[in-house]
This record gives C-alpha cells, sequence and structure tokens, in this order.
C-alpha cells in the first residue's frame, strides 16, 4: 500500500515535470470596456490551441469567467491578462465577466 | 441588488460551508471558537491583501500568478484538512466519549484546532478576495450604487450565513458517537474536491496536462454556476466537465489520506494509556 502510494507520486512528478506543449503561435484578443466585451463573438478554429489575451480597459477589476472554456482569471482593472485556451471542438463557448454580467458577454465559436 | 446577492452568496457560500464544517468537527475542542474567528479574520485581511495587490498577483511568474496563488491556497487547505482528519483517528473517540459532559474541559496532548483554523483562512482568503474586487468595481462605479452595494451584501452574506448554520446545526444533532465519523468523512471529500480544483488551476495555467478533457459533461443536468452546482462542487467536489487529472486527484487525495488514516490510527499511542485497539469513529466507518 505504501510502495503504491510512492509509486504514484513518482508518477505525479514524472507528469509535473513532463513539457506540455502545444501548438500556441496562434493569439486572439478581447477587449473589455465599460463592462462590454469587443468583440462580442470571436471566430477561432476549432481543433488548435490558442492564446487569449483580454484586456481590460475598465479602470475596475473584472473576471472573465467561462465554464465552457473552463477557464476563471480576475483581470486588475486597466491591465490585460493572457489565457491558454485548449484545442476546442467545433461549437459555441460562451464567457462572460462575472463582476458584471448583465452587460460583460460574450461567445467563442470555434468552427 | 438581487444579482449582487447572488453573486456575494456564490462567492461566500464555500466559505460559509468550511466554516460549519469544521466548527462541527472540531466539537468538544476548547478554543475552537476563538481559531475559527482568527481564521475568519485572518482570511479577510488576507483577501483585502491579495485584493490590493491583484494586479502584481496577476503579473507574477509570467502572468500564471493567480493560477499558481489559487492552487497553492488550495493545497495547502488540502493538506491542513488530511492533518485534522489524521490526527482525529488518534483522538477522535476520547473526544466524543467527553462530548457529553457538560463543562468538561477535553485536555488532550495535541491540539489541532490551528490547523483547522488555517483551512478556514484559505477558504475565506481565496474567495475573499474576488469579492473585494467586485464589491470594489460596484462602489467604484458612483454613489447612486451604495444601496445596491449594502443591500445586496448584506443579503448575499445573510444567505450564506443561514445556509451554513442550517449545515452546521443539522451536523451537531447528529449524535455524538458518530458525529465524528461524517464530519469526518466531509472533511475527507471537501481535500479530494479542493484537490481537484487545484489541479484545474494548474490545468489552466498549462503546468499539469489534463489528461483527458473531459470525463463526463453534465453542465445541463447541474451547471457549475447554479448554486446546487456551487454546493455539491465545495461538498463533494462536483464539476460538470472534469479533466481526467482532476479524477486523478481526485482519487489520490482520497486513497493517501484514507491509508494514513489507517495507519496512524494502529500506531504507538503516546499518552493516556487507554486500550490500544483505540480506533476512531471514522477508522470504524472505513
Amino acid at each position: 500500500m505504501v510502495r503504491s502510494c510512492h509509486l504514484s507520486s513518482l508518477c505525479l512528478w514524472a507528469l509535473l515535470l513532463s513539457p506540455v506543449s502545444f501548438a500556441q503561435e496562434l493569439s486572439f484578443t478581447l477587449t473589455l470596456r465599460e463592462h462590454r466585451f469587443d468583440p462580442k463573438e470571436l471566430a477561432v478554429p476549432a481543433g488548435k490551441g490558442f492564446k487569449l489575451v483580454v484586456r481590460n480597459l475598465d479602470p475596475t477589476a473584472e473576471e472573465f469567467e467561462s465554464h465552457d472554456l473552463r477557464l476563471e482569471k480576475v483581470i486588475p482593472g486597466n491591465k490585460e491578462a493572457v489565457l491558454i485556451v485548449r484545442p476546442l471542438k467545433p461549437g459555441t463557448y460562451k464567457f462572460v465577466g462575472e463582476f458584471n454580467e448583465k452587460t460583460a458577454q460574450g461567445r467563442i465559436i470555434a468552427k | 441588488m438581487l444579482a449582487t446577492a447572488v453573486i456575494v452568496l456564490r462567492e461566500v457560500l464555500e466559505a460559509a460551508l468550511v466554516v460549519s464544517i469544521v466548527l462541527a468537527a472540531t466539537r468538544g475542542v476548547p478554543g475552537r471558537g476563538a481559531w475559527v474567528t482568527y481564521g475568519v479574520i485572518g482570511g479577510t485581511l488576507g483577501a483585502l491583501v491579495v485584493a490590493a495587490f491583484a494586479d502584481r498577483l496577476a503579473a507574477a511568474a509570467s502572468g500564471l500568478g493567480q493560477e499558481i496563488f489559487n492552487a497553492s491556497v488550495l493545497f495547502l487547505a488540502v493538506g491542513m484538512l488530511g492533518w485534522h482528519n489524521v490526527w482525529m483517528t488518534r483522538h477522535g473517540r476520547e473526544m466524543a466519549a467527553n462530548l457529553g459532559s457538560v463543562g468538561s474541559a477535553v485536555r488532550l496532548g495535541a491540539r489541532p484546532p490551528y490547523v483547522l483554523s488555517v483551512v478556514v483562512m484559505m477558504a475565506v482568503l481565496r474567495e475573499g478576495s474576488e469579492l473585494v474586487l467586485f464589491l470594489y468595481g460596484i462602489a467604484s462605479a458612483g454613489p447612486g450604487q451604495s444601496s445596491e452595494l449594502a443591500g445586496g451584501f448584506a443579503l448575499g452574506l445573510l444567505a450564506g450565513v443561514v445556509l451554513s448554520l442550517a449545515m452546521y446545526f443539522g451536523l451537531v444533532r447528529i449524535p455524538a458517537k458518530n458525529l465524528f465519523s461524517v464530519t469526518g468523512w466531509l472533511i475527507l471529500l471537501l481535500a479530494a474536491g479542493m484537490a481537484a480544483q487545484g489541479a484545474a488551476y494548474l490545468v489552466q495555467a498549462d503546468i499539469l496536462p489534463p489528461l483527458g478533457d473531459m470525463v463526463w459533461d453534465t453542465s445541463r443536468l447541474l451547471p457549475d454556476n447554479s448554486i446546487l452546482g456551487r454546493l455539491m462542487h465545495t461538498l463533494v467536489g462536483y464539476t460538470a466537465r472534469p479533466y481526467g487529472i482532476q479524477l486523478g486527484f481526485y482519487a489520490l487525495t482520497l486513497g493517501v489520506l484514507l491509508v494514513l488514516m489507517r495507519l496512524f490510527a494502529q500506531g504507538p499511542r503516546p499518552s493516556r494509556g487507554q486500550s490500544a485497539a483505540q480506533g476512531s469513529s471514522i477508522q470504524r466507518v472505513i
């Protein structure tokens, strides 16, 4: 029992140390101004990972949240954050600014 | 105002549930109220600091500071919860035996409430810093927003407190001899769920591989952002669309803690000279 514990923790370390990489040259930018995303709809290629840069031009913080993409990140006022989006299946992925959910809505469409 | 209240409740819920489980799990431990209070105060102060330095945190570790911070806070809480449970396998039964007798301060050799105090602190810290940023955003939108802010905050906080009180009084109605086995399991699941969530943050930061992109998808049945979804998320680690590695972390945490609890329950007892076969109530359930 103890030995298998050691083994699994070794495996864990192997995983932690192994390089995780996929094509990430692709990059898209969303801008947030007055609690609205621009663009509201972002078309991306399906099956390719990409970087999503979210620029918050508002003075207040916003939490970029997408249950569809499984991402959540607080973006302080007047800052930008980079999110890593894994390769997506074709489909629509909604996202919101959780602190201003009424206006800050948008979606990513993977084709 | 209702929209504000719902967001406040969503953020408060996890911390409130953790506090109620911790309070139930430490019944009969002297000074637990103070330790939990320190945890809440420490967590609140920490949340204010984290919120104030949110931009530095976000920029740290080449933009991955926030994910790494969240994962670290969660893993620290997992460690403390695990420690508590292992400790309880030693002392659970004597504590349960002493619960009935009024005013009998249980003088145990070592006391773990500070461990759970750290858990409370971490829960408040993580949820609290987001709440501070959110409320600050409303407050800075203008003076007209202040009633919205105060009302929504009060309502959300109240709902969170009522829910956790209900949970607490539900738990402490469990007979003393079973109470610690129930809270032991709750803490075990809480820890496993937190480990899985920590893993998700590390996947988001691209530090861990997902090992299976979506093991299941129950987002239509029980969405993550519903109140029930959040409740289940905190209590048992529910996730509508888990990565494979989250299940791995969940199972690993459960497995390691159960093994440790078993090992330590059977080890030599340092004090008190009571029967050597003293397993705790948690142990008996396993």
